[in-house]
């Protein structure tokens, strides 16, 4: 995933303090954690490690029992830790009040939780005020939070959580989670409750976002679709918190750790690692002036989408544009054909992106 | 008890002390009567029913809301309660006071104590009620982001349990504005004094309709008061009917 | 406290008071404010209940019963009882006009609240099943609302038991109310004695009418508002 430059957003705050979030998003380690009920013979989450690097959002997945909620939970101690290690840049969690560690970290659930008496303003302020921040610092915060979801500040900040859609308060639990500019967030299923249509544009508004504020981020979900889409690393659980996979997308597709994790990916994983490269990354065919193709996707269009189109084009060509509607060039199915065929001679990595490559 | 009544006044020098044809007629409505006893008889009267009143509801809102309180952290608090407080409230009003000047005396603690304990039931259940009503997941939401519970009380769920607090705080109000009436059995004080005197006497039909529909109006405004109230402080819910 | 003692003595005497041959005794006034206050509950259940129910199965006049809920309880018991003593005399027929009266308001506003709070999407539920208007009302609506309804049927009778003794004050006899007003003829022990009479008798009908009321109500309401907090309070809405 490649990141926006954010230089030029420096330097545009009018008061001494900066509104726009420059803190480090932070490291986060969590070293042989478990967590046991009392009563229950089988521990909830038996023995989980991994790491995510500052910056990176990691998705724990997993299907229901398998914990990924609890061990979400576990870092801003919403859940008592039974055992192991839990450190946010460097630093234990236990180290402070659960509420001062809450304060440091951003929490997304599912049905969001807008308190309804009160305005999306007050609702983003909540926890810049819970820190004690100079009114009119909590009002510009409040205000380029609301841009940066894309909702005008003007007409939204006095609205009230009943006068929004769903979506919008989805994007309003978001603001209201960076609104303290925390190192870290936490999301469990934030999208789940959306329909299939909206839910897709909020994920992309959430990636775009996420390239630009760059935060560390634990995110919770089922469905592994979301996962691939998401996350830059996935870790996939299974019963008891047991981690089957930690790698990225495109590791975990191409060579699954065992029968588990290839089940739980899908028999079509394949055409799931289509959908990880984007056609402006692959070797096209030099466009055609004779017959203008039908058919048009744009370079930042996944392998997966082109070939969805490809089977209904009757042979045709499918065209590829850049950002000014110009060809870049063109893809057939037998020219598909022939790219995966390099990618299994092991020689060119093409379509099927080596599970070596670092996200791009 | 009767002798502590007729300490009140007799009616009688009201009566024919201001009378005219009208009053001694006993007309439906004399305006000259009420003039003349508005301020030696209706209007101390009319005071001495909102001063109950208020005392009553504001030390039975604080006991209330102490026991939800303590019910919503402790839930095993809360049938013990409500068993507590619906049997202060089935007792009937005559008896309880009655009940009351035993160990008491025949004194406002006496009327206070009965007052209060009408308003308890209705106070603890609807504030109860309305803490219960908090979504979940606002409550998560409000403590995954670092506040503490007593911030989350104060700032989310007390709030939101507004309307149902407000809404026990009518119906207490206007009981207890109609109970006040026959506090004088015990305490010679509120608008059930004129009543009482109206009804000795003929009865006295001027007298009765004024204070009863003083008392009646009283809790009217109260009621609707409280409404306006609601409204004020409840902008979230207009939005609602709103959108 | 000697004065309970005295009282209690006095229960147990039936009321009689020395020197006081031809008193009626406890136990016919404790029986006639039973029946007075039975025969006022009764005609208000008869007049409201059909009212209060048919407006929450149309889904209509919810201004009027909860206003006029408000009104019921704004109205002293006294004042209502002097007023029609003032018109008309105090005789048993006013007296239980004025008890239908207050106990209208609570019966109408419950009952209206009971159906009409009865999920929306069980009516419609039943409608496309082909169930005519009657039977939705009969099958779904009214077990559904037994609670409610029996919250408004208790506060409609713990407020007649009261009026019907507050009616003694007023100048009708009769009742449990006649020796609470007549201190002179019953000295205290006889007052608190009555009083202790009238809670008892209205702590036994709260207690029979909550039997009853878990009588009617259907098992499967019971399993589901058990599995709630506020079960018991719901259940004593007043």
């Amino acid at each position: 995933m490649s990141r926006e430059n954010t230089a030029h957003l420096e330097g545009l705050s009018p008061y001494p303090y900066p509104t726009r979030g420059h803190r480090q998003a932070a490291e986060l380690e969590l070293r042989h954690v478990s967590k046991r009920y009392p009563g229950q013979r089988e521990a909830a989450i038996g023995d989980l490690s991994f790491t995510v690097p500052a910056g990176e959002v990691c998705v724990l997945v997993g299907p229901s029992g398998s914990g990924k909620t609890t061990a979400m939970r576990l870092i801003n101690r919403m859940v008592p830790l039974s055992g192991g290690e839990i450190l946010l840049g460097g630093r234990s969690v236990l180290d402070r009040e659960p509420r001062e560690l809450r304060r440091e970290i951003g929490y997304v659930i599912q049905q969001v939780g807008l308190f309804p008496h009160e305005t999306v303003a007050e609702n983003i302020a909540t926890v810049p005020r819970l820190l004690g921040w100079p009114k009119d610092r909590v009002r510009m915060r409040v205000r380029e939070l609301l841009e940066l979801i894309g909702l005008d500040p003007a007409e939204m900040s006095g609205r009230y959580p009943a006068q929004l859609s769903g979506g919008q308060r989805q994007r309003v639990g978001v603001a209201r989670a960076l609104a303290a500019d925390p190192p870290l967030m936490l999301m469990d299923e934030p999208f789940g409750a959306i329909d299939p249509i909206n839910r897709t544009k909020l994920q992309d508004e959430f990636l775009a976002l996420q390239a630009k504020v760059n935060k560390t981020v634990v995110f919770v979900t089922h469905d592994i679709d979301e996962a691939i889409k998401m996350g830059d690393r996935i870790a996939i659980l299974r019963e008891g918190g047991m981690l089957a996979q930690y790698d990225t997308p495109k590791a975990i597709l191409a060579r699954p750790a065992d029968d588990f994790v290839a089940q739980f990916v899908g028999a079509d994983r394949g055409i799931k690692r289509l959908s990880l490269t984007r056609l402006e990354e692959i070797e096209l065919l030099p466009p055609d002036g004779a017959a203008p193709a039908s058919r048009r996707l744009p370079g930042r269009a996944s392998v997966k989408d082109a070939l969805s189109v490809l089977l209904t084009a009757h042979g045709e060509a499918l065209a590829v544009v850049d950002d000014e509607d110009r060809v870049t060039g063109l893809l057939t199915l037998s020219h598909l054909e022939r790219l995966i065929a390099k990618d299994s001679d092991g020689e060119q990595r093409q379509v099927l992106a080596s599970a070596g490559e670092a996200g791009s | 008890m009767t002798g502590q009544l007729a300490a009140a006044g007799p009616v009688i020098p009201d009566f024919s002390q201001h009378s005219s044809s009208c009053a001694v007629h006993n007309h439906l409505f004399c305006a000259d009567w009420v003039k003349a006893n508005w301020g030696p008889v209706l209007w101390p009267a009319l005071r001495q029913h909102v001063v109950l009143t208020a005392i009553a509801i504001a030390i039975g809102f604080a006991i209330a809301m102490a026991l939800a309180l303590f019910a919503h952290r402790h839930s095993w608090a809360v049938q013990p309660t409500l068993l507590v407080t619906t049997f202060l409230y089935t007792i009937p009003s005559l008896a309880l006071f009655e009940l009351l000047v035993a160990p008491v005396g025949a004194n406002i603690y006496a009327a206070e104590i009965a007052l209060v304990s009408y308003t308890l039931l209705i106070l603890f259940r609807n504030i109860l009620t309305g803490l219960a009503s908090v979504p979940q997941e606002v409550l998560d939401a409000a403590e995954g982001m670092g506040m503490s519970r007593r911030q989350a009380l104060i700032r989310v769920e007390l709030p939101l349990a507004l309307p149902s607090i407000i809404a026990g705080l009518r119906i207490a109000v206007v009981t207890i504005i109609a109970l006040a009436t026959i506090v004088y059995t015990i305490y010679n004080r509120g608008l059930g004094v004129p009543i009482h005197n109206a009804l000795g006497e003929g009865p006295f039909k001027t007298e009765l309709i004024v204070a009863g529909g003083m008392a009646i109006l009283l809790a009217l405004l109260a009621d609707a008061a409280l409404v306006g109230l609601q409204r004020v402080l409840t902008p979230w819910s207009r939005a609602r009917e709103a959108s | 406290m000697s004065e309970f003692r005295e009282a209690f003595e006095f229960i147990f005497r039936n009321g009689e008071v020395p020197g006081y041959p031809g008193l009626p005794s406890l136990a016919h006034l404790t029986l006639e404010t039973l029946k007075v206050g039975a025969i006022g509950v009764a005609i208000a259940i008869v007049l409201a209940a059909p009212l209060g129910i048919w407006l929450g199965h149309i889904h209509r006049g919810s201004f009027f019963t909860i206003n006029i809920g408000n009104v019921g309880r704004a109205l002293p018991s006294l004042a209502v009882l002097a007023i029609g003593d003032a018109f008309f005399g105090l005789g048993l027929g006013v007296v239980e006009v004025a008890l239908v009266i207050l106990a209208f308001a609570p019966i109408v506003t419950n009952c209206y609240l009971g159906i009409v709070e009865v999920d929306p999407e069980l009516v419609d539920a039943a409608r496309g099943m082909g169930m005519g208007e009657w039977e939705i009302l009969r099958r779904v609506e009214l077990p559904l609302a037994v609670p409610l309804i029996f919250a408004g049927i208790r506060t409609a009778s713990l407020f007649v038991i009261s009026t019907a003794t507050i009616a003694s004050l007023a100048g009708f006899s009769g009742t449990l109310g006649d020796v609470i007003a007549n201190e002179t003829s019953y000295h205290f022990s006889g007052v608190l004695g009555a009083a202790i009479c009238v809670a008892a008798l209205a702590l036994a009908v709260e207690g029979v009418l909550a039997l009853v009321q878990r009588a009617l109500t259907p098992r499967g309401v019971k399993l589901e508002r058990a599995a709630r907090k506020m079960d018991l309070a719901e259940s004593l809405a007043v």
